[in-house]
This record gives C-alpha cells, sequence and structure tokens, in this order.
C-alpha cells in the first residue's frame, strides 16, 4: 500500500519532521511532566500530615474533604474506643530477641500512630496490664489496628496534597 | 469507661467493617466505587472468618 501527496490534501510532506518550534514545545512539556514527578515541597503537606496524625481524618478536613475525613475519623476513633472498652493492652517498646523488638517496638508504633486518641489516653492515665482472655487480645488487636488504620488514612492525605489523587 | 464483652464473632465484624470503610476511602475514586469495594471487602472478612471458622472446628476432631 503506497501513499502519494495530491494537492489540497491536508496532508503535507515532510509532516513528519518537527520544526524547531515543535521540538522546543514537546522538550519544555517533558521537562515540566519531570518536574511534577519530583516531590513537591513539605510546605504543601507536612502540615496536612501532621494534622493527619494528631487528629485522624484532620488532614482530610484541612484539604476540603469532609465526607471522607468524617467517615476515616468516625472508623478510627470507633476501633480505638471499642480496643480500650475490650480493656486493651497498649505496648511499650522493649528490645531483644528479634521477635521481641518486632512486637513491642512495631505494637508501640501502631498505638502512637492514632495520635490524640494514644495521647489523651496516656495522659487519662489508662494502664492496663496484658492479661489473658480472648476480650483483651481483640482490645490490644484493635488499638493497634486503629492507628494502622489512621496511617492508610495519612498516606491518603498526602497524596491528595501533592495533586496525586482527587 | 464500660467494659466490652464480645464474642469473636462480634469482634471479627466490627473488625471486618472499620477496616473496609477504611479500604473503600483510601483506594477508590468516586463514591460508587467506594461502597462497592468497601462491601466488598466486608464480605471478604466475612467469607473468610467463616471459612476459616469452619477449618478450625473440622481439623480440631
Amino acid at each position: 500500500m503506497s501513499f502519494q501527496y495530491r494537492a489540497g490534501s491536508p496532508q503535507r510532506p515532510n509532516e513528519g519532521l518537527l520544526s524547531n518550534k515543535a521540538v522546543y514545545d514537546k522538550l519544555k512539556l517533558m521537562a515540566e511532566t519531570t518536574a511534577n514527578d519530583a516531590q513537591p515541597p513539605a510546605s504543601k503537606w507536612a502540615a496536612v500530615l501532621a494534622l493527619a496524625w494528631l487528629i485522624p481524618g484532620g488532614g482530610h478536613f484541612l484539604l476540603k474533604r469532609p465526607g471522607r475525613g468524617g467517615l476515616l475519623a468516625a472508623s478510627v476513633a470507633a476501633m480505638f474506643l471499642l480496643g480500650l472498652m475490650m480493656r486493651g493492652a497498649l505496648f511499650q517498646p522493649q528490645t531483644g530477641d528479634i521477635l521481641t523488638t518486632v512486637i513491642y517496638c512495631g505494637g508501640f508504633l501502631g498505638n502512637v500512630m492514632s495520635g490524640i486518641l494514644y495521647l489523651f489516653t496516656v495522659w487519662l492515665g489508662y494502664n492496663q496490664p496484658d492479661t489473658a482472655g480472648h476480650v483483651h487480645d481483640y482490645g490490644t488487636k484493635f488499638l493497634v489496628a486503629a492507628g494502622l488504620l489512621n496511617i492508610l488514612a495519612m498516606v491518603d492525605a498526602f497524596e491528595i496534597a501533592t495533586g496525586k489523587k482527587d | 469507661m464500660p467494659k466490652m464483652n464480645l464474642s469473636h464473632f462480634e469482634a471479627s465484624m466490627l473488625f471486618a467493617l472499620f477496616t473496609s470503610i477504611v479500604l473503600g476511602i483510601i483506594t477508590k475514586r468516586t463514591d460508587r466505587e467506594r461502597v462497592r469495594y468497601a462491601a466488598y471487602c466486608f464480605a471478604c472478612f466475612v467469607g473468610a472468618t467463616v471459612g476459616l471458622s469452619w477449618l478450625m472446628y473440622l481439623g480440631h476432631g
């Protein structure tokens, strides 16, 4: 199959070759795309991330997504409060063998990531020893899971703040 | 603060509910997709809970 140029046809010879201006525009677009992929300045997302940690769902509220923020706040808070009502234990960081370190330091981080919920709980003197029983056990897991859910909410807020997501 | 006494099933269903809500919110872009994904996650949690419970019951002998 062959194509021939005919006078009056919309296709012109040399159309496949780019002019200097077209090359410049293409390079400019590539540079802008690369710049957009780079990490945005911390001033754009640091406050959102900090608020998202301190108040579950707070980052979404700051970014004017109250519906999603409210649902995230309710879910994390409900999970944490259920953990407290089941008398779950809060972790303290401990080191020793690798399993102890992972469980206790990881659990502590999970607790801390609940933000203000954790801070208030500690300030108000909640000190539940780690006792046997499936309800206490579920409570301990709920307290950690609340923090892990808040980490997911923080990542979501970060992506919204940096424009990677709506 | 009142103390709660939940069964395994009740506690795991509450866990599934709140986790599904959060997963639905953060992973999808439209509200319709979010609701569908949250429902899907919840169904998976319930299915896994019931399936593993039967497995443990039958494996217990």
